[in-house]
């Protein structure tokens, strides 16, 4: 709901590195097994958090993305962290320090900074290992690996036709965007209202999404065509997969103990402490 | 030469009323380059899907070597016929380039190992085999244009039909696509606009016009013929 | 709205990961029975086009711009399962590729944005349709407010979500959530009415009319999320300590009071009961003048397109 999709292409980096050239599949459960870890410490579990950043940083650095390229595409997606700010002044306990703000005086509340931090450094976490996931792994071989861990074939040949056809309709709607600009008349002038009022503009914009979606169903139209003159008859069907070889079913292995392990540390040095 | 279809007063009404085709008769030897021309809306590329088992006619006969295909299953003619469609951005469909030659083979039931195979001689054929694992949507228009050929190629089919092959291409993706067509060994019926690549590459040459068939002749006989070009719409390369 | 990892609790997330997944699964298998071969393939494609829609933004005011997110109109033009089947497909690959939303998140993104407002946008047209006849104006008048309550509910299922994983007080994020998205839901009913009129002038037979109370079972279940929500809103916004109690006694917020902490007597913020009575004003002043902008904006829209449709032809 936010307008913040225009950082539009493929993030995929083709380079070559150990980490791009990992099993797909490898990096995919490792990945969302790094984001579950994430989401499913404590509060205020710092040493985890740490050692799930310095593993997210040493992948980063091995990928040849580079950490600083990493860290600033992580931060695209923080402006979030906002709506978990209300936390640091309502949650429960002792307040830590006194906002005077004019007539109010807000406290800032110990455990409202702890579950405020926590929430930040977790969230951050994920995304870069998104974003690393993504900037090693091209999209075809996030598909295969996806159809390996279960997703119905249908769902991966379907997200397989949208992302083939995203650009090619992006471009498309970048296009029309440009004819809408071209043809409107926007004077500088202070006062001037410009473009008619919310109404119509809301109107002309629900055309071009008619229109955007008249295209998009002639062309699946054609696209199906193309596919049954090749055999398609309902069902999905794809080559099979290699089995994974050993040094990566190892890999896959040690990855999923780390996290196991940064879980319990979190957890047990949690009960410690308290 | 045998012959490989026969079509007998097809007639094909899209269902909105508009008559497409209105009775259209012709037979292709195998072994036949043909090209098929007239002004855009004269139905040429309905009866590419009509001849490639994509629509089935409303009346009219059709036969594949001297069988008569029913109403009842197009796959027999999808089998011996392959079609490239206008644009390959319809024809691609698959994330990467190898993902979409081996469609095909895949729903023809074959073997993994020949499906390789079939990819790999396919992309070959048309000088993309360096091209197997790249995404589709990278590609220019003329490498796309050439896998969407390998596409069907992989099928093995007996007849390719082809729509508009050069349009949208540049002078040299053009030059290259006429010398791969030119390559090709497979009976071929080809929709175009080009009337140079039509004086090129063709013995043959249909006409239509309002979904009929108004000459069927030699290309040298046809391609001289100025008023019969002009009366269609035409113009002599 | 789109949730990213990290701020759900588990028991909130993962939960929810379940039930989009079950509801997603049942949708998949509804879709590939209902759809003839034909149709299957569009699907992928649709979710692109409403994936590159969701670029085709305008200016509203100040610099801020409004576009569309498009699961009423998925709903409207294709029924709410292949809606939810391709509202999952677009959340899934914004979260994978560009990170908007969440991956352990998605389950709640999808079931907010996706079925939600699928389910929702479904239930107000069949009512609206069916109290007002299939009259020109009463569909005019149903997709507008499927558009709008589509993203209504979703933004206050996330609140929701939000308040039970112990980040944000029900009474703070409710109104705020409730109020902007009241505003922002205007413009996703407005691009609706339009598309949905659009398609239905120039491409008739592609809009399939669905059939007034068509499916039932379903039709309930998004009157009764519908209700549930803005019954629940207000009762959390009114009470949120009473949400943040049963959050704790289910276990949704973990470590909101850890023991050090229960020691000390219960919190008080000074002027609490004042601001958070603010709060509500505001988010039902807020819901007010949505609501009055509407019912002008929709007046004055159905008189100009009278005048636009016979001297334009897009």
């Amino acid at each position: 709901m936010n307008a913040t999709h225009f950082h539009f292409h493929d993030p995929y980096q083709p380079l070559d590195s150990p980490v791009h050239r990992l099993d797909p599949r490898v990096k995919l459960i490792l990945a969302l097994g790094f984001i579950l870890t994430a989401t499913l410490l404590p509060v205020g579990a710092w040493l985890s958090y740490a050692l799930l950043g310095a593993a997210a940083w040493m992948t980063a650095h091995l990928s040849g993305l580079g950490i600083r390229n990493v860290l600033r595409r992580s931060v695209l997606a923080l402006p979030f962290v906002l709506a978990a700010l209300p936390v640091v002044f309502t949650a429960p306990g002792p307040s830590w320090l006194t906002l005077s703000l004019g007539p109010w005086q807000i406290p800032v509340r110990v455990e409202g900074v702890i579950r405020f931090l926590s929430v930040l450094l977790k969230s951050w976490l994920s995304l870069q290992i998104a974003v690393i996931l993504v900037g090693t792994t091209a999209f075809p071989d996030l598909l295969a690996a996806m159809r390996a861990m279960g997703v119905p074939r249908f769902l991966v040949m379907t997200f397989g036709l949208m992302w083939r056809y995203l650009f090619l309709l992006v471009d498309e709607a970048i296009r029309m965007l440009r004819a809408r600009e071209a043809r409107s008349i926007a004077p500088e002038v202070p006062g001037h209202r410009v473009g008619g009022t919310l109404a119509w503009r809301a109107q002309v914009t629900g055309r071009m999404v008619g229109t955007l979606f008249l295209r998009t169903l002639e062309r699946g139209e054609r696209i199906y065509m193309a596919m049954v003159a090749r055999g398609y008859d309902g069902e999905v069907r794809m080559l099979p997969m290699p089995p994974l070889s050993g040094p990566d079913r190892a890999l896959l292995a040690g990855g999923l103990l780390f996290l196991i392990g940064i879980l319990l540390l979190g957890w047990v040095s949690r009960a410690l402490f308290l | 030469m045998s012959l490989l279809i026969e079509a007998e007063g097809l007639v094909y009404i899209y269902p909105d009323g508009h008559p497409a085709l209105q009775g259209v008769s012709l037979r292709i030897q195998r072994g036949e380059k043909i090209a098929l021309v007239g002004p855009n809306g004269a139905g040429k590329s309905t009866l590419l899907l009509v001849l490639g088992g994509l629509l089935r006619p409303t009346a009219g006969i059709l036969r594949v070597e001297g069988e008569e295909v029913g109403n009842g299953d197009p796959r027999r003619l999808r089998a011996k016929a392959g079609l490239v469609f206008q644009d390959p951005d319809d024809q691609l469909f698959s994330p990467t380039v190898f993902d979409d030659v081996a469609f095909g083979p895949i729903y023809q039931g074959l073997p993994e190992w020949e499906v390789r195979e079939r990819v790999h001689r396919a992309l070959e054929a048309v000088g993309m085999a360096w091209a197997a694992s790249r995404i589709s949507h990278h590609l220019s228009v003329g490498e796309k244009k050439r896998v969407a050929i390998a596409t069907v190629l992989a099928l093995r089919p007996e007849l390719m039909l082809l729509d508009e092959p050069t349009a949208g291409l540049d002078p040299r993706g053009r030059r290259e696509l006429i010398r791969l067509l030119h390559r090709l060994p497979q009976t071929m019926l080809v929709a175009t606009h080009d009337m140079r690549l039509v004086a090129e590459l063709f013995p043959r040459v249909i006409v239509m016009d309002q979904g009929r068939i108004v000459a069927d002749g030699p290309a040298h006989q046809i391609l001289r013929d100025e008023a019969l070009l002009e009366a269609h719409g035409l113009e002599p390369p | 709205m789109h949730i990213p990892d990290g701020f759900l609790s588990p028991s909130v997330a993962l939960p929810l990961w379940g039930v989009s997944a079950g509801i997603g699964g049942y949708a998949l298998r509804r879709v590939s029975r209902e759809l003839t071969e034909r149709e299957t393939p569009v699907i992928g494609v649709v979710a692109a086009g409403i994936f590159a829609a969701q670029m085709l933004n305008f200016p509203i005011a100040g610099g801020t711009s409004g576009h569309l997110i498009g699961t009423a109109l998925a709903t409207l033009l294709f029924g709410p399962w292949v809606a939810i089947l391709i509202m999952t497909c677009v959340l899934s690959l914004q979260a994978l590729i560009f990170q908007d939303g969440g991956l352990i998140a998605l389950g709640a993104n999808i079931f907010n944005m996706g079925i939600l407002g699928a389910l929702v946008a479904y239930a107000i047209d069949q009512t609206l349709r069916g109290i007002w006849g299939d009259r020109r104006w009463a569909r005019t008048a149903a997709a507008f407010l499927a558009g709008w309550a589509a993203v209504v509910m979703g933004a206050l299922a996330t609140g929701l979500e939000l308040a039970l994983s112990g980040l944000v007080p029900a009474n703070v994020v409710l109104p705020a959530m409730g109020g902007i998205h009241a505003l922002i839901g205007v413009v996703e009913g407005l691009i609706t009415v339009s598309a949905v009129t659009f398609l239905r002038t120039v491409r008739g037979e592609l809009m399939v009319e669905r059939p007034v109370a068509g499916r039932v079972p379903l039709w309930v279940a998004g009157l009764a999320l519908t209700l549930l929500l803005t019954l629940l809103a207000p009762l959390a916004s009114s009470d949120p300590d009473g949400l943040e109690r049963v959050a704790e006694d289910l276990g949704f917020i973990q470590a909101a009071r850890p023991p050090a902490f229960e020691l000390l007597p219960d919190y008080t913020i000074p002027g609490l009961s004042n601001r958070s009575l603010a709060v509500i004003l505001a988010g039902i002043l807020g819901a007010l003048m949505a609501f009055g902008l509407v019912i002008v904006l929709l007046l004055g829209w159905r008189s100009r397109q009278r005048e636009r449709v016979s001297n334009s032809k897009t």
